[in-house]
């Protein structure tokens, strides 16, 4: 397997999940170039930071259009999957509007931490190819203050005070809100479920 | 789950690979030489590390610039862990949340009991690391806790200094404390020994995760019982 393209984002987490690929046999090109984002065979659109920044660095590169045009398998990670729905609270950001909702702050309140950080466990909520192998001892490692809601799309949700989109799928835009690249063996499988997506 | 290391860098990448194996939740690498002496750490391995594990992982010592960071983030870890340099210079607090954003940054705090007349109070250290600077600072603990986290931390990592290497259990008066004042991730630090030390922090003092150091080192607690023993006493984790 190859061909896989990983969007520089400029987020702190696109060595990890190079690496992650790598232990997974699997050598991803780290790049801006629209020619071989489009010609990939399955596209990672990784982040961390902040929404508005995020689509500021898309918008220069002119990725902002070319994404939602893309027809291969798409997987955002963390704020790469936030950035795939309609909009962000996260300074109030227009987003890529592959999948539809808003994402917005956790609530937090007594004993939540926000940010959200640690290993949680993944809770199943429809059928998915994304999901083969990952029995309900999943647990995923999350890092983020933002959220997208569970909705029609959510696959898996995870809770932090209530539930979250925790992995979504809206036809070929698939996206983590944990950090795959950082969740043991779990995620590693949804990883590898991600490049043996039919398409 | 975290450990920190005081060994030479070529064991790091076998030790790293032995805790993932095991189960750790977290690894923390600790260069704590690295501050005293005016020096920042070797990072050739950080890329190496990072190819290695699969769980996230955090680098502490002598960070004081956002280029630092910058590097040692790049380089794939999750997290960078502050110390003396922030007390040093606060604003380096500001500096690294403004550009990563405060989950990749953590304060690393050495805490020293004070007791006086007022009661029991705890005072902030820097230079630990090297017995011939190290040395109490005016900063109140729970003051610095707060104003770290006005700054921007994202989690608070608090090593309290009388009971480190002691292994007769953490602070829980002073996380219970520092808890009531630390609204991110606080992660105890310094008096593990035994599995009941893991159980009662988590319990008296509510923190998000334990770190310790020599009892897995030397093999005194092996993480998957410690796992299991804390899966029965009800403390949900990672299994």
């Amino acid at each position: 397997m190859s061909d896989v393209a990983i969007i520089d984002n400029g987020g702190g987490n696109v060595a990890s999940v190079r690496y992650a690929l790598g232990r997974l046999g699997v050598e991803a090109a780290v790049t801006t170039d629209p020619a071989l984002i489009r010609g990939a065979r399955r596209v990672i659109l990784p982040g961390v930071g902040a929404a508005a920044d995020a689509m500021q660095r898309l918008r220069a590169a002119g990725l902002d259009a070319l994404v939602p045009t893309l027809r291969q398998p798409v997987l955002g990670i963390c704020l790469g999957m936030q950035l795939l729905f309609e909009s962000s609270a996260e300074g109030d950001t227009n987003c890529l509007g592959v999948i539809p909702g808003r994402v917005s702050r956790l609530a937090g309140g007594p004993g939540l931490r926000v940010p959200h950080m640690g290993w949680t466990r993944l809770l199943p909520v429809q059928e998915s190819p994304l999901l083969a192998g990952i029995g309900a001892d999943g647990y995923a490692y999350f890092v983020h203050s933002f959220a997208a809601p569970v909705g029609p799309a959510t696959v898996a949700s995870a809770d932090h005070g209530g539930p979250f989109t925790a992995i979504v799928s809206h036809g070929n835009f698939h996206g983590a809100q944990c950090h795959p690249e950082r969740s043991g063996a779990t995620g590693a499988r949804l990883l590898r479920n991600f490049l043996e997506l039919d398409g | 789950m975290r450990f920190r290391d005081h060994r030479v860098v070529g064991e790091i990448e076998e030790l790293a690979a032995r805790y993932r194996d095991a189960g750790a939740d977290e690894l923390v690498f600790y260069d704590i030489t690295a501050s005293p002496h005016g020096r920042t750490v070797d990072r050739s391995w950080v890329s190496r590390v990072a190819r290695l594990l699969d769980i996230p992982f955090c680098v502490a010592g002598g960070i004081r610039s956002v280029a630092d960071a910058e590097a040692v983030l790049g380089a794939g870890a999750e997290k960078i862990s502050v110390n003396s340099p922030a007390l040093s210079d606060p604003a380096l607090i500001t500096a690294l949340a403004e550009r990563f954003g405060s989950q990749c940054v953590v304060v690393g705090i050495d805490s020293q009991t004070v007791a006086g007349n007022g009661g029991t109070r705890w005072e902030v250290h820097q230079f630990t690391g090297d017995p011939a600077r190290s040395r109490a600072t005016p900063r109140d603990t729970l003051a610095w806790v707060r104003e770290a986290q006005e700054r921007g931390a994202g989690e608070i990592v608090l090593n309290c200094m009388a009971s480190d290497g002691v292994r007769s259990g953490y602070d829980l008066l002073q996380l219970a404390a520092v808890r009531a004042v630390c609204e991110v991730p606080l992660i105890a630090s310094g008096g593990a020994g035994a599995m009941e030390h893991f159980r009662d922090v988590f319990r008296a003092a509510d923190v998000d995760g334990a770190l310790a150091a020599s009892v897995f080192h030397l093999g005194t607690i092996a993480i998957p019982d410690l796992k299991r023993y804390l899966t029965h006493a009800g403390i949900e984790v990672r299994p």
